[in-house]
């Protein structure tokens, strides 16, 4: 193998698990060492620079970060890093003058936001500091979006909703709210500079089912229903509830209907438990209260009798996978299964609209009636307009939309400023020793051996009475401490310098994980037979140095690394050392 | 500051016949010197350890006073230790050894701990030809007294202090075959695939078996003019040949040339392969043996891997005709015949 080129930034980014899956990049272990610390101000500003709601998503965040954590490499669950950003956002002091100032004097630049979900509100949050005129355009009473009108209050409080929303309307920025735009037209004819479209995937799935026409008033759209309930305009459900659907909204269906006098609220999926969309988390906050969930149930009709609603029937299936793991589900052959309800949530999917969009601007559109979006910059056919959110490429998250948010506001700034959009700024990063002594690290290198720590709930029946009360206390700061504890600071890389290097194998026999091998090169698959334990993970790089005096390479495999420092400490002549790597994706503000 | 090594493993570390990984031969976090030569010796016998399936209760790890002799710490954390007085660890482990024959015998010492204040006790346990491993972890100085010359310093080596050795070196290689060793090897700390082979054929051998490792002391004993550095070492060692050791009970796997190998069924039913590199070294000839060690001495060269092997060893427990089981198993019908013997006894003497 070549020997690995550390100075190219996504080498060691790479070895940064949570960061690399994170689709904004936020910088994880460098924010969790700060709650450990009890710099919570400072945590909670990290991310908010890097993914504007650290206290909605400490809350409701998909959590891509999560399953990519090392420690599920070495034991069975990862640090909860979701819940740590909550700690930082519930323990921070007021920071609102620590956000960015707002020039007095714009720059003259005009910019419309269609929507005000969390890609629009990153867009604005990025721009406005610069100076730019900023529009936004909503069709609800406030702003948030589907964070608002979908993720129901007793996940994500409104006050702390409105906390992160307002840090951003604050910025001076024109909001326009309860107000429909019906046409792009109309907004390209107000000579903006650059429009941005975050209208999120507004419209739900139904199921065209026998028997829907006479019960259409107790069938609902699942995220029609959440915001309809959100809104306040929906009060109550009935007893029986079946809400069809395994994703989160679903889940999040379920759980309302729970507050709202669903007693026997059910859960109906066609797929195995295991293949349903929803988080795994989600489901079981939906069964802690409750909530059975059906599997492999296809629903096949709404039973209507004297034109009231009185259920459904399913079909059972068997899930069977062919050789490319393709899944079918084959009717079992069994009688239709009867279920009773006085309401069905329809849950199963949402999709992008976009009847507003006039076809002769310039915005071109697919087969699929998606608009032809480019991945990097987020600008459509008509160079003005830009596209981000589940606007952009169908339904994601809140994080995926933030990370578009980003990436559009420098495609905008760039061409407000007369440049190209196609050049991007360099990630920003710096690597720094930890060394501090002997045996000292400026960081904490003992890995704590603890299971994960749960977060705690509020009483079952005092949350399923009020729709409102959060559920998740979340962690108090002595067991955010200890999570914290529990993360392995990827972060901090261990960087070998050959010159340095006298072949003694201390590092090798001190590594706990046996991650260091000295050998012969090799080309990577054969090389990787070879080391001193196995390094079947292919995800995972190989650090391979210059061939040393005894004309063998180092080769570090990067898969288990505890990122513990016991390589550097017994090292003799510092030919180990252990670096910070800070990544930051650049950004209009940074 | 690491007091501790962390607890995690690599998820995937094979397990030996027991069913047991590595770590569970593994000891506590060493306090030598970064670097050290030890340490991969320490690494090498959990290695060694783990690989023949021992059971870490049947181990008794015994050592003396010294950088060297702080390392049964660190490793073998489960099995029997007794860290004795400066040089004597030998009596210790003869008397350990004739009460309870069952244990592996694993005596940890260095150059000090042997060839200066303990040298009249490895004098003797050579000729008697315990069933043990003795391991010198040989650096050719004190290191835990700042570095002075040992009795293992060739004659003008230089560590640290710069001033070159003015006295001959004590060989022990030579000195244990001059003495009647049975089983005699030397290897170094920084070629653990030669190491683990030897070690794990001493653990075989039935007799004394020494294994002489030159181990660099990084902090006072590692310089250019030392000739027990990384580098001298690495530069000058010849090695007599390849070592293969397959434990009892496994398959041969390897498919070997015939005539290119030697082939020595062990004591325990294990079988060793001994590759050549030497025309003149027949590692079963003590005299031959002697002779290359003069030789490389000569040549400025360190000879390394099995100098000699007596396949016909007789331990002190077969010369002394022993009782078969440990002390702790024999119970009063063994120990006392009864009034019907005791009475023939008796008889007999009338």
């Amino acid at each position: 193998m070549k020997p690995t080129d550390i100075k190219d930034p996504e080498y060691f980014h790479k070895v940064v698990d949570c960061q690399y899956a994170c689709p904004a990049h936020t910088p994880v272990p460098e924010y969790i060492r700060l709650i450990a610390a009890q710099r919570y101000s400072d945590a909670y500003m990290i991310n908010w620079y890097s993914n504007v709601f650290p206290g909605v998503l400490g809350r409701t965040c998909d959590r891509p970060c999560e399953p990519a954590c090392r420690r599920v490499r070495v034991e069975e669950q990862p640090v909860a890093i979701c819940r740590l950003k909550r700690v930082a956002a519930d323990n921070k002091d007021d920071i609102r003058d620590r956000l960015p100032a707002i020039p007095k004097k714009k720059n003259g630049k005009r910019i419309a936001l269609i929507g005000a979900g969390p890609a629009s509100l990153t867009v604005a949050r990025d721009l406005a500091p610069l100076g730019y005129i900023i529009d936004i355009y909503d069709n609800q009473f406030a702003g948030g979006g589907m964070m608002r009108s979908q993720i129901p209050s007793f996940r994500l409080p409104l006050s702390v909703l409105d906390e992160e929303v307002n840090y951003i309307l604050d910025m001076g920025v024109n909001a326009t709210f309860d107000v429909q735009v019906d046409s792009l037209r109309e907004i390209l004819d107000q000579d903006y500079d650059a429009v941005f479209i975050g209208t999120g995937a507004p419209r739900g799935k139904g199921l065209n089912l026998p028997g829907l026409e006479d019960a259409r008033d107790h069938v609902h759209l699942g995220i029609d229903w959440l915001a309809s309930v959100a809104f306040e305009h929906t009060e109550s459900i009935g007893k029986r509830v079946l809400v069809l659907g395994g994703g989160n909204t679903a889940m999040d269906c379920c759980r309302t209907s729970r507050r709202l006098g669903g007693e026997d609220v059910r859960v109906v999926v066609r797929s195995p438990f295991e293949d349903m969309k929803a988080s795994p988390w989600e489901k079981e906050d939906a069964m802690h209260e409750g909530i059975p969930i059906y599997n492999n149930h296809v629903p096949k009709e709404i039973v209507v009798e004297d034109g009231k609603l009185r259920g459904m029937l399913f079909e059972k299936v068997e899930a069977h996978y062919d050789e490319n793991g393709k899944r079918s589900l084959v009717p079992t052959g069994e009688e239709l299964v009867f279920m009773e309800a006085d309401d069905v949530l329809m849950a199963i999917g949402q999709e992008n609209a976009f009847p507003w969009i006039e076809r002769d601007l310039g915005v071109e559109f697919d087969q699929w009636d998606m608009p032809v979006v480019d991945k990097t910059t987020f600008q459509s056919t008509n160079p003005k307009v830009f596209f981000g959110g589940d606007s952009a490429f169908g339904p994601e998250n809140i994080i995926t939309a933030v990370a578009h948010g980003h990436q559009a506001a420098i495609s905008i700034d760039l061409l407000c400023r007369g440049e190209s959009v196609a050049k991007r700024p360099p990630p920003r990063t710096t690597l720094a020793s930890q060394k501090m002594g002997v045996h000292e690290w400026s960081y904490d290198n003992a890995v704590a051996p603890d299971p994960r720590y749960v977060v705690p709930l509020a009483p079952l029946d005092k949350t399923l009475s009020d729709r409102k009360l959060e559920v998740e206390l979340g962690f108090d700061p002595d067991t955010g401490y200890k999570e914290a504890e529990r993360c392995l600071n990827c972060d901090v890389q261990t960087v070998f310098e050959e010159p340095r290097c006298i072949e003694c194998d201390a590092c090798v026999d001190i590594c706990p994980t046996d991650c260091i091998t000295f050998t012969a090169n090799g080309e990577e698959e054969e090389l990787r037979t070879r080391l001193s334990a196995p390094a079947g993970n292919l995800a995972q790089d190989l650090y391979v140095s210059e061939i040393l005096p005894t004309r063998r390479v180092m080769v570090k495999d990067e898969n288990v690394c505890l990122h513990c420092g016991l390589c550097a400490e017994r090292c003799p002549t510092g030919a180990w050392d252990m670096q910070k790597f800070l990544y930051n994706v650049s950004g209009t503000l940074a | 500051m690491s007091y501790q090594i962390p607890k995690f493993r690599h998820p995937e570390l094979p397990v030996n016949d027991l069913g047991y990984t590595r770590a569970a031969y593994e000891g506590s976090i060493s306090t030598l010197c970064a670097g050290c030569g030890h340490d991969s010796i320490s690494g090498a016998i959990v290695r060694a350890c783990h690989e023949l399936s021992i059971e870490p209760h049947k181990i008794a790890k015994l050592s003396g006073i010294g950088c060297s002799s702080k390392t049964p710490t660190y490793f073998l954390g489960k099995s029997h230790g007794f860290n004795s007085v400066h040089g004597r660890m030998p009596s210790v482990v003869t008397g350990a050894a004739m009460a309870n024959r069952d244990l592996l015998y694993l005596g940890v010492s260095g150059d000090g701990d042997t060839a200066s204040i303990g040298m009249g006790q490895f004098a003797h346990v050579i000729r008697r030809n315990l069933n043990m491993v003795y391991i010198v972890m040989n650096n050719g100085c004190y290191g835990l007294t700042k570095g002075q010359d040992s009795a293992t310093a060739d004659e003008g080596s230089a560590g640290k202090k710069g001033d070159a050795n003015p006295f001959s070196a004590i060989d022990l290689c030579g000195t244990a075959l001059q003495l009647g060793a049975t089983f005699v090897a030397r290897s170094f700390s920084g070629d653990k695939e030669q190491l683990i082979p030897l070690i794990k054929a001493a653990m075989s051998h039935r007799g004394f078996a020494l294994i002489d490792v030159i181990s660099p002391c990084v902090t006072f004993n590692n310089t250019a003019a030392s000739t027990k550095s990384y580098e001298f070492v690495r530069e000058h060692a010849e090695a007599t040949g390849t070592v293969d050791f397959v434990p009892m009970r496994k398959e041969i796997t390897t498919r070997y040339t015939a005539g290119a190998a030697h082939e020595v069924t062990m004591h325990d039913g294990s079988v060793l392969h001994l590759y050549k590199d030497s025309d003149t070294l027949d590692p079963f000839d003590r005299r031959s043996a002697m002779m290359a060690l003069m030789d490389h001495q000569q040549d400025g060269t360190v000879l390394t891997g099995l100098i000699y092997l007596d396949k016909d060893s007789r331990d002190l427990h077969d010369v002394l005709e022993t009782a078969h089981r440990p002390l702790n198993q024999l119970d009063e019908t063994d120990l006392c015949p009864g009034n019907k013997m005791l009475m023939n006894i008796n008889a007999s003497l009338r």
